[in-house]
């Protein structure tokens, strides 16, 4: 028994989790969410605070890696703050990201009427994320003279009035690294930016300082987070449907380590 | 005077972007981002290095058909296919990243499904790993094991649905002991940031030179 419980094959393991993980995501069926209060705070921010036509810059800085997580909650965001009538700045520090994000962008803003350059605009990607950080809030032009298909910034309608972060009302970012400590140290602590955060699971414990010290407005964590967003704005998506998912890989991880345990804790008496 | 000249630079530089930091007007105030802009020309050119480091390592393995030189084969098809489209859809249709750019095409069915794979599989090997290392060994282990298994669960739905108080302790222990721990991880790692670049700056920390 003791050598059963130890030595499971790591094939059942995998087996177990490739199980639980997609027979939810087959059924597509959902749990009841939880919204807490940093996931509360941006959506408030946006949806009543924020005057209709307010400008929002959002940033991605993932890649594909991340794609699972984050981009539900980019979705849900950007279908919020075009809800309300949000003009959309889109932007990244993590060039691969860029890409990846611009097609939800593409289709979010076509499915909701929204036309380019007067209601978002797509700046591209630039090197070198400090450089972009601080030359944007002196004057925009000089890093991004163009958006990502050349199109010079001043014939864009959009952004003609807007010239640095004093024209740009709420910053968000959507983070797979560590790019938003970035933007919390040189855009939020020299410019005194309202920004919000979409992170990674594994991310998110990294930015619940600044949360706490009311240095970032909310902080939208992991897939987990992207469900609650989703569920504040009634549209639930990837991420309410992938909540079963997680859930069951999680009790299923449980599961196996309070088996490793067990075993351990009676091979233990045995050598006793 | 090799090593006289970088110590000076090196101490110029830094005296300077630490006033840049501090007074953000005009002499310094354009300094920093002068700088950065600096930084990414040279990061740049080491990209450049880089590549073609890289790109003669795998001529060379491919060329004397050392071992795994298959795999070598592979990464300069990939990296040739990848710069060729990247620059005729630069040059096409303005920009790599266009919706109907080669590149893009290669990006969404290539790289994205490869990275997505890459990533998936932690959660295969989280679960093995956690089942044969994750062990209430001593008390410190024992307590890290409960912490995270009222987290793992008080952070998903089903928690609530298991026991309503789950989610309760889960927050409490992501907003007291989480945020304390990680507080001071973070201030340890400023103030150890922050007496390095003081060594490096003054001189005493030299090893970068070699």
């Amino acid at each position: 028994m003791i050598e059963f419980l130890g030595k499971i094959d790591r094939r059942v393991i995998y087996l177990v989790i490739g199980v639980v993980v997609a027979l939810p995501l087959i059924t597509r069926s959902k749990m009841p969410i939880r919204v807490s209060e940093e996931v509360t705070k941006p959506f408030v921010y946006i949806d009543s605070i924020l005057p209709p036509g307010s400008v929002i810059l959002i940033s991605i800085d993932y890649d594909a890696a991340s794609e699972p997580e984050l981009t539900p909650m980019f979705r849900a965001v950007l279908t919020h703050a075009f809800m309300r009538g949000h003009k959309v700045i889109y932007m990244g520090h993590w060039a691969l990201g860029l890409p990846l994000a611009q097609k939800d962008l593409e289709e979010i803003a076509h499915k909701m009427g929204k036309t380019y350059g007067v209601d978002y605009v797509n700046l591209g990607y630039r090197p070198g994320f400090v450089t972009v950080m601080l030359a944007m809030g002196k004057e925009l032009r000089d890093i991004y003279s163009s958006d990502y298909q050349g199109i010079p910034i001043d014939s864009i309608p959009m952004m003609r009035n807007i010239h640095n972060y004093d024209q740009i009302d709420l910053i968000v970012g959507f983070e797979a690294g560590s790019t938003g400590e970035f933007w919390i140290q040189y855009v939020g602590a020299r410019f005194n930016k309202k920004m919000f955060f979409g992170t990674t699971g594994v991310v998110a414990p990294d930015l619940y300082p600044y949360y706490a010290s009311g240095q970032i407005i909310g902080l939208i964590g992991g897939l987990k987070g992207a469900a609650e967003y989703e569920t504040v704005i009634n549209l639930p998506a990837r991420g309410v449907f992938g909540m079963p998912a997680q859930s069951f890989a999680h009790v299923a991880i449980l599961i196996f380590i309070i088996i490793g345990n067990i075993s351990y804790i009676l091979r233990k008496r045995k050598e006793r | 005077m090799k090593r006289e000249v970088p110590l000076v630079i090196t101490f110029i530089t830094g005296i300077l972007l630490v006033f840049a930091f501090f007074i953000p007007h005009s002499p310094f105030g354009d300094l920093q981002q002068r700088f950065q802009i600096w930084y990414s020309i040279v990061a740049g050119f080491t990209f450049l290095l880089g590549l073609d480091s890289l790109v003669k390592h795998h001529l060379k393995k491919v060329q004397h058909k050392r071992s795994g030189w298959g795999y070598s084969v592979a990464l300069l098809i990939s990296f040739f296919t990848t710069l060729v489209l990247g620059f005729y859809s630069w040059v096409v249709f303005s920009s790599p990243y266009d919706l109907r750019a080669p590149f893009q095409w290669l990006y969404t069915s290539v790289i994205l499904p490869l990275q997505a794979t890459m990533f998936a599989l932690l959660a295969f090997f989280i679960a093995s790993a956690a089942y044969r290392a994750f062990q209430a060994r001593n008390l410190a282990a024992t307590l890290l094991l409960v912490s995270a298994g009222i987290v793992m669960l008080g952070r998903v739905p089903v928690g609530k649905q298991i026991w309503p108080g789950l989610p309760v302790i889960s927050d409490w222990i992501m907003n007291y002991p989480q945020m304390a721990a990680k507080r001071g991880i973070l201030m340890g790692t400023y103030l150890g940031a922050i007496a390095m670049s003081l060594r490096i700056i003054l001189g005493m920390e030299r090893t970068y030179l070699t």
